[in-house]
């Protein structure tokens, strides 16, 4: 059914229609809105879940691996410093293959410090094991947290998984989204079962530490699990569409990509004004095209490849700067395309909630095709010289 | 000691010959039968327990980090209580995962009330990583990172008064205990487990290893710390002190005398002022918890 919602809105249903059974969250700008959502649900028993109002976002995180251990669905949100407080649990739940999923409204890291958009929080934590999906509307952000439960608690996946959507842009914007009915969602999702938990029935150790003779085969198994998640998308993603009519089971997406001379590679709410900005390039003759990553982790390296291949220019819009090199998504869409000649510039962009519009897509498409990147745009020179 | 144990925690762990909290390990797991999960922060205990692929625990257990245990108890507290399962939670950690690291955890699991036991195994410093000064480490001691020398008698701060500040909570129970009276610890573990809401339990467990005596003395300096006043056992019910271990105190010097990490009190020659002010630390114990019998003359 059509509605007319809040970002945060629309994702805090989603999430209730997945039915956590516990739910621990901590307040963080601009993610509060999902957390007070959900949090009268329960109050008011729309949510059958047990809440609890941590003390810290170190905390809520490992409530919820706590949770997901004693074999309960869980559920949490968090956005920037939040996320960087989580680090080390981030790194430990993926670890120890704890399927739980958690929203990230993307936001920038201090310092400064900064309540507003880009990417740097997520993108921080792209080793750390968890699968990685970037919503570019609120459609798509409240839908992916069906897919990423299903995708995360799949036996051959037990991993976390960060469903990623932009701060205030998506979260705090009104759209119309096709809300899922709590019947269509049950049908999609099942109720959890956990492959292990903790039982006194049948006791097992979860945690234990590795020596040299067993820690790389653990990490080796990780990495399998998350490269080996996007057979599951695949399925997962097919198996929506086919119910509701939105097909995830691609990594990626491509917008006007098959003749494309120059291609914009983007994640996030972006893609929306990059979209609009081709449509107008595309009416003035230019042979401008869009790939749009959907998963970031697994890194969607084929698809990549293969979209890519007729073009003569890749221009990266990176939300997020790996200081010191380039921006993260650039650098891994120039791994994947190494050993072909086409050459990949980046673009640092719209970091701290700058904002970005058609005419910047249009001189990022312009500088591309002067071969003139990897560079922040948009930079107040009178600020930096 | 307390009889057959009921081998809940296994024997063949890596602990040092003489671990207080090996000790207190198992005497926990005997009062607290099968039917617990056990939450273990990183520490002594977490890694002579479980080198992977052994474990030396017979119930579920699980170790997450080093300051979290009390948030990962508390998520698996909530995920029981929605299941509507009946395991009782203990969460295990030492002094430092307690004291320090892990005590914005403790602190906000002991707020919300969540039903499960905290369980602080007090060996009075880091040993894990090789006898590092803690919160919970007494005045004077000598560690690797307080260590005595020309300009230092040791450690520069008293033991941080972590029950009072569980109790301060509002926790129904608090409650210290020794390795060197292991029934008194299974009953206040059973106490605390038939106690709903957060429970503090401090266990004091002499660390052979890190405080320099032999593994086989281990009993006999748990009995000396509270002998001399310098470790009590008490309980505190709804934020009173309810019962309190009575001794006929001896000087602190039978304590300290007895260990490398006071060592430097007396060697090379007596330092009487530290050692006074350790006495004082005794006798102000004796005064706020009446722990002194008096003789009849």
């Amino acid at each position: 059914m059509m509605e007319f919602m809040e970002g945060s809105h629309a994702v805090a249903h989603s999430v209730k229609h997945c039915r956590p059974e516990v739910i621990a969250a901590y307040p963080i700008t601009p993610q509060t809105h999902i957390v007070e959502a959900l949090a009268e649900m329960v109050a008011n028993c729309q949510l059958d879940a047990e809440y609890i109002t941590v003390e810290s976002e170190f905390s809520a995180l490992s409530a919820c691996l706590g949770a997901s251990a004693a074999g309960s669905r869980v559920y949490s949100a968090t956005t920037s410093q939040g996320l960087a407080l989580m680090f080390e649990v981030c790194f430990n739940c993926a670890g120890m293959r704890m399927p739980v999923v958690m929203s990230i409204v993307n936001r920038a890291m201090g310092a400064p410090l900064s309540i507003w958009n880009d990417q740097q929080d997520s993108i921080s934590l792209r080793d750390s094991g968890w699968l990685q999906f970037y919503a570019e509307d609120n459609q798509e952000a409240a839908d992916l947290h069906y897919l990423a439960y299903k995708v995360a608690e799949d036996r051959n996946v037990l991993l976390p998984a960060f469903v990623c959507f932009d701060g205030f842009i998506l979260s705090h914007t009104y759209e119309p989204v096709d809300m899922l009915t709590q019947e269509q969602a049950d049908s999609y999702l099942p109720r959890y079962t956990p492959v292990q938990r903790l039982d006194s029935a049948d006791p097992i150790s979860f945690g234990l530490f590795a020596s040299p003779d067993y820690y790389m085969e653990f990490r080796y198994q990780i990495d399998q699990a998350v490269k080996g998640a996007a057979k599951k998308i695949a399925s997962a993603g097919r198996e929506f569409g086919e119910m509701f009519g939105r097909d995830y089971s691609d990594l990626v997406e491509s917008y006007r990509l098959d003749d494309a001379d120059c291609a914009i590679v983007a994640m996030g709410s972006i893609c929306g004004t990059v979209k609009d900005a081709i449509d107008e390039m595309r009416k003035d003759g230019k042979k401008v095209g869009l790939l749009r990553l959907r998963s970031f982790r697994p890194f969607p390296e084929k698809e990549v490849r293969s979209a890519l291949a007729g073009v003569n220019r890749v221009a990266v819009l990176d939300k997020n700067v790996s200081l010191g090199t380039k921006g993260a998504v650039a650098l891994e869409v120039r791994d994947a395309l190494y050993g072909q000649q086409v050459p990949v510039l980046d673009y640092i962009i719209a970091l701290g909630g700058r904002d970005v519009r058609k005419k910047d897509i249009r001189a990022v498409v312009d500088m591309a095709g002067q071969g003139k990147g990897d560079l922040f745009y948009g930079l107040r020179q009178e600020l930096v010289s | 000691m307390t009889g057959e144990s009921c081998g809940l925690f296994e024997y063949g762990h890596r602990a040092c010959g003489g671990c207080a909290a090996a000790m207190a390990a198992r005497t926990i797991l005997d009062a607290a039968g099968k039917d617990t999960i056990v939450v273990s922060a990183t520490g002594c205990m977490e890694v002579f327990s479980t080198p992977y692929p052994e474990t030396a625990w017979k119930v579920p257990w699980i170790h997450s980090l080093f300051e979290n245990n009390s948030a990962v108890a508390s998520g698996i507290v909530a995920s029981l209580k929605k299941q509507g399962r009946k395991e009782k939670v203990i969460a295990l950690g030492g002094d430092g995962a307690t004291f320090d690291i892990g005590i914005l955890c403790l602190s906000g699991a002991f707020e919300r009330g969540h039903d499960f036991v905290y369980i602080c195994y007090d060996n009075e410093a880091y040993m894990n990583t090789g006898i590092q000064r803690s919160g919970a480490t007494p005045y004077d001691a000598s560690t690797t990172t307080s260590p005595a020398g020309k300009c230092s008698t040791g450690n520069r701060r008293p033991k941080k008064d972590l029950p009072m500040i569980l109790a301060a909570h509002g926790a129904p129970y608090v409650a210290t205990a020794s390795i060197a009276y292991l029934p008194d610890l299974k009953k206040k573990v059973e106490k605390a487990l038939a106690t709903e809401g957060p429970c503090y339990l401090q266990v004091h467990a002499p660390c052979c290893t890190g405080w320099g005596f032999e593994g086989e003395k281990t009993m006999a300096i748990g009995k000396l710390a509270i002998e001399t006043g310098l470790w009590v056992n008490y309980e505190m019910e709804e934020g009173k002190v309810t019962r309190v271990k009575k001794v006929v105190r001896k000087p602190v010097e039978a304590y300290l005398k007895e260990q490398r990490r006071f060592r430097h009190l007396f060697k090379p020659t007596r330092n009487e002022p530290e050692i006074a002010k350790i006495q004082a630390v005794a006798d102000r114990n004796a005064e706020r918890f009446g722990i002194d019998i008096k003789l009849k003359k």
